[in-house]
């Protein structure tokens, strides 16, 4: 590849990560944080942004970066307080950074007018009220260059250089300057040796020499002068035009030592010489942080990327990686299956090594899950800017309080939470929020919150997106239900089953419905994604006080925690996640409410039954209750039921295979996996099979309608 | 023999550029990617000249130089500083701290290489 | 002639099965490999023709009755059953057949037309008629097997 072109590469990849490091660096910052470390991460971003920018000419990027970067500066310098709005600006310069980037990835022209806006508010803030642009000049002090020679003429440029001990401390060397000197023409050059003590007395890190000399060049002073560019005020130079082109006779170029030569009468000194200022426009006064002592510096934590171990591997190895555990964990448990069929002692040295394989089997199986596990912070990183989005676009006034970013999850679950979550984000800013004025007048303050946060239970990724608005407008939502035919008009509900009707395919209580919540995305697709992943979605609400969703996912859709049923002779298996406790249900506690359902009676409340074995139409025969073995499973929407199965078998982990793969979805199932005898055992979807139980569900069809 | 330049950047991008920018000009390169980093790179190689950035997290590049100047071993190492500007104040502040020289960024190539050539011999 | 999802080359390579009393074939190109008959797991409230799934080396792997499939006769499928594994656009697919006859190799002008006595059923699955020795193979395509429609005629 073009070694060019593989560094673009490289610029970009880096610019998404500054981006990010600049997002969560002001996020802080707006939340109160103003140590150096966080302050400087942020200006750095920029300043690496621009700088890599330069390299491609990706000069609209530049141009827009500098005054970002110019901005951050004074911050860092204490120039520019931080106050709310300028963080606000500093938050939306960074969202338009970003587009930069992306335009300069795509090579198009990136949108002016968002822009031009911000650069005109930073010129505001980078003007000050006290900076006054001053001339970056640190002596004042004529700078008198000559004007270049209109045509080339050969001169003679008198120069006298007397080197200080710090030039040579900072590394120059006098021979390289005058080599260097000596490119530009014809170069006679005359030691001074003068200054230079006895052997004993010489500081071996003292400077005593100095040189006269004398150039033949076509140049102007200015390339004479940038010569000694690096060494301005550690030495003394003087810099003459020989006022008059006259024939010399050739001087000697070496004086002997203690001699002096002067062909010249000296010409004014002046002591420190001028660099000629380039003029540097929008870049006013500003301290430089000076840095701290280095023990200090090199004793802080690292904050931002620092020199990690990690190695880079391709995707398609660490799944080809991940499948291959699983063939493992099906073999062992098949050999484990086949050692104790034939007979052989539980206590045997055979089946004593199998428990010990089993145990390292799946401690394999749990590091390689652990390489693809990643935080779900990639997914948490988009959702500020989709609040400030929001928020500009609703006029609402919307925080977005986010924990939990370091919990992982494998990466088949994340690339697929990132949809779900971000339309539950954009909800919860739009409809779940009341505006500033109607918070104001219910005693809130005007700005809303939104929680998002990642935390683990039970095995599995729990995921709430809460906010602080007024919650479910249940008179609301249940009469457009009814509106839209979605239930009865006398139907009874419970508070929760209201909140969950917003679930419905086809509901929507935006009388617009915007562009920000989408046209006909509803919250039903949300949770059809989540369901897809094996998920679960629930609500809860309190008028006045805002609502809380509730994301429920497997860690991983590869591997699950299962518990081993039979029902109606047939193998299942049941989540672990989904089942709070068994029971042995007895007769007298179950009841029929009509003729096909039955509940039975648990702590002072019923909770419905489903027959497992009728309900999949493993059978045609209601099991005896007496006879079977019930375990309590919640649902979505924390709905309960009882199922009833003929026994448990104990439990494992299963590796989850796809019933899509090379057929289609089951209802009922959620997937498929292989047990130890090679036998392929159907995984129970234990939400599909609890929500058939509730009376006034909608009538999707279902396998509890053949009945 | 071809010269060593230690390179100390902390952007993966810029750190690719003044390779191979370098390496085309013949010279041998190594790299760091803060100033920590780059006095545990001085602790094992001793190379020609030193490029640096400015701004880097853990030990920005004045730090870096103020170390190095410190260190008996490496006092008189040449060393520039990569700078976006070259303001007086910018210069003043580079030398304050010890720096051999300048090269301004975006870096023209040759300018680069003519400045490593200005201060190694 | 119907074929419509029949590949075009000269010679063409067929695979020949016994289903109850009749003979068929399928592309041997679309042949993934044959097993024998091991007993599948049941899937709830599946079609007819849908035996269940097994475990073909880790994927799970339905099985079609094409007995019921084809609307003849069936029985409980034994351990003389041999299942066909067969590529089906992107999945793969178990016909549970009774057993393999003959492997042909066949030119396209050795496939006739179908009669139109058969049933609706067979018609919708036959391609073309093969005659061989006097026997009868009906070359059939395997695109509609697992058709959604008849599915839910459980």
């Amino acid at each position: 590849m073009d070694p060019m072109a593989a560094i673009r590469d490289v610029f970009f990849q880096e610019c998404e990560e500054q981006l990010a490091e600049l997002e969560t660096g002001l996020l802080r910052m707006e939340d109160g944080a103003d140590d150096p470390d966080t302050v400087n991460a942020v200006f750095r971003a920029v300043h690496s942004i621009k700088g890599g920018a330069g390299i491609f000419s990706l000069d609209a990027l530049v141009r827009f970066a500098h005054v970002f970067e110019t901005s951050l500066d004074g911050v860092r310098s204490k120039r520019i307080a931080v106050t709310p709005a300028v963080m606000k600006l500093l938050l939306r310069a960074a969202d338009a950074l970003a587009d930069h980037v992306r335009a300069g990835r795509e090579g198009v022209a990136a949108e002016p007018g968002k822009t031009a806006a911000l650069v005109a508010e930073f010129a505001v803030l980078n003007a000050g009220p006290s900076a006054a642009a001053a001339p970056p000049a640190a002596v004042a002090a004529p700078v008198a260059a000559p004007p270049p020679p209109p045509a080339p003429v050969e001169r003679i440029w008198n120069i006298e250089f007397k080197p200080l001990a710090v030039l040579y401390a900072k590394g120059n060397e006098a021979a390289l300057l005058l080599r260097e000197l000596g490119q530009l023409g014809r170069l006679e050059l005359d030691l001074n040796t003068k200054s230079l003590p006895s052997l004993a007395e010489i500081e071996p890190e003292g400077a005593y020499l100095s040189w006269t000399a004398r150039l033949h060049a076509e140049c102007d002073e200015a390339a004479v002068r940038d010569v000694f560019d690096f060494v301005d005020g550690d030495c003394t130079l003087s810099i003459s035009l020989q006022p008059a082109p006259v024939a010399r006779p050739a001087a000697a170029e070496e004086a002997p030592e203690g001699f002096e030569f002067e062909f010249f009468p000296p010409s004014a000194e002046s002591s420190e010489s001028e660099p000629v200022s380039e003029p540097v426009a929008e870049v006013p006064e500003h301290h430089p942080a000076a840095p701290g002592p280095v023990e200090a510096m090199a004793a802080k934590a690292e904050t931002s990327s620092a020199v990690s171990a990690t190695i880079r591997v391709d995707l398609d190895r660490v799944d080809r990686l991940i499948d291959l555990v699983g063939e493992l964990v099906i073999n062992e448990a098949m050999l484990s299956q086949r050692v104790l069929e034939a007979g052989i002692a539980r206590a045997s040295g055979v089946a004593m090594a199998l428990d010990e394989l089993e145990h390292l089997t799946r401690e394999i199986q749990d590091s390689v899950m652990a390489i693809r596990a990643q935080p779900v912070r990639s997914v948490f990183q988009r959702m500020p800017r989709l609040v400030r989005e929001v928020a500009a676009q609703t006029g609402k006034q919307v925080r977005l309080l986010t924990e939990g970013e370091g919990t992982e999850v494998d990466k088949t679950v994340i690339e697929r939470i990132a949809d779900p979550l971000t339309h539950m984000i954009r909800n919860a800013s739009d409809h779940g929020l009341e505006s500033p004025a109607k918070r104001l007048a219910a005693g809130k303050p005007a700005e809303g919150v939104v929680r998002l946060t990642a935390l683990h239970r039970s095995g599995r990724i729990v995921l709430e997106v809460a906010d602080d608005g007024a919650g479910i407008n249940r008179p609301r939502v249940k009469a457009i239900a009814v509106e839209k035919g979605l239930i009865a008009a006398d139907a009874q509900l419970s508070d929760e089953e209201i909140d969950n009707l917003i679930f419905l395919p086809g509901f929507s209580t935006a009388a617009v419905i915007s562009d920000i919540s989408g046209r006909g995305v509803g919250m039903d697709v949300v949770r059809q994604s989540v369901t897809a992943l094996g998920g679960r979605i629930s609500i809860s609400s309190r008028p006045g006080h805002g609502s809380t969703f509730t994301l429920s996912l497997p860690l991983t859709l590869a591997v699950l925690d299962g518990m081993v049923v039979s029902a109606a002779g047939h193998t299942l298996i049941i989540p672990l996640g989904t089942i709070l406790e068994t029971l042995q249900p007895r007769a007298k506690d179950v009841h029929a409410l009509d003729n096909d359902l039955r509940v039975l009676a648990l702590r002072g409340g019923y909770v419905p039954i489903v027959d497992v074995g009728l309900t999949l139409g493993y059978s045609d025969q209601r099991i005896e209750t007496t006879q079977s073995v019930a375990l309590l499973v919640e649902g979505e929407g924390r709905t309960k039921a009882v199922l009833l199965v003929d026994a448990i078998h104990g439990q494992r982990q299963v590796v989850i295979k796809s019933l899509e793969a090379n057929y289609r979805a089951v209802p009922g199932i959620a997937a498929a996996t292989v047990m130890g005898d090679g036998r392929v055992a159907l995984i129970l979807d234990v939400d599909a099979v609890v929500s058939g139980t509730r009376s006034d569900a909608p009538r999707e069809p279902s396998l509890l309608e053949a009945r | 023999m071809s010269k060593t330049v230690l390179t100390v950047d902390d952007s993966r991008t810029m750190r690719d550029m003044l390779k191979h920018s370098l390496v085309a000009a013949g010279f041998r390169v190594i790299q760091a990617e803060d100033g920590v980093h780059g006095l545990e790179v001085l602790a094992e190689e001793k190379p020609d000249v030193i490029v640096t950035d400015i701004n880097m997290p853990r030990m920005d590049g004045f730090g870096f130089i103020e170390a190095v100047r410190r260190d008996p071993a490496n006092r008189a190492m040449p060393m520039l500083v990569l700078t976006t500007e070259v303001d007086a104040e910018k210069k003043g502040r580079a030398k304050a701290a010890g720096a051999t020289g300048w090269i301004v960024k975006p870096f023209d190539p040759v300018k680069l290489v003519d400045a490593i050539r200005r201060v190694t011999a | 002639m119907n074929t419509s999802t029949v590949e075009d080359v000269a010679a063409r390579e067929l695979i020949a099965f016994r289903v109850g009393a009749q003979e068929f074939c399928i592309n041997i190109m679309t042949v993934r490999e044959i097993r024998g008959w091991t007993m599948a797991t049941v899937l709830p409230r599946a079609p007819k023709f849908v035996r269940g799934v097994i475990n073909l080396r880790g994927a799970v792997l339905p099985i079609v009755d094409l007995a019921v499939r084809l609307g003849l006769p069936s029985a409980e499928p034994t351990a003389r059953n041999v299942i066909i594994v067969a590529q089906v656009n992107n999945q793969q697919i178990g016909l549970l057949v009774d057993e393999v006859s003959d492997i042909l190799t066949t030119n396209e002008k050795d496939i006739q037309a179908a009669p139109d006595v058969s049933s609706e059923l067979v018609r919708s699955f036959v391609r073309g008629l093969l005659s061989l020795d006097e026997r009868m193979i009906s070359l059939i395509s395997l695109d509609h097997l697992l058709a959604a429609p008849e599915l839910e005629a459980a």
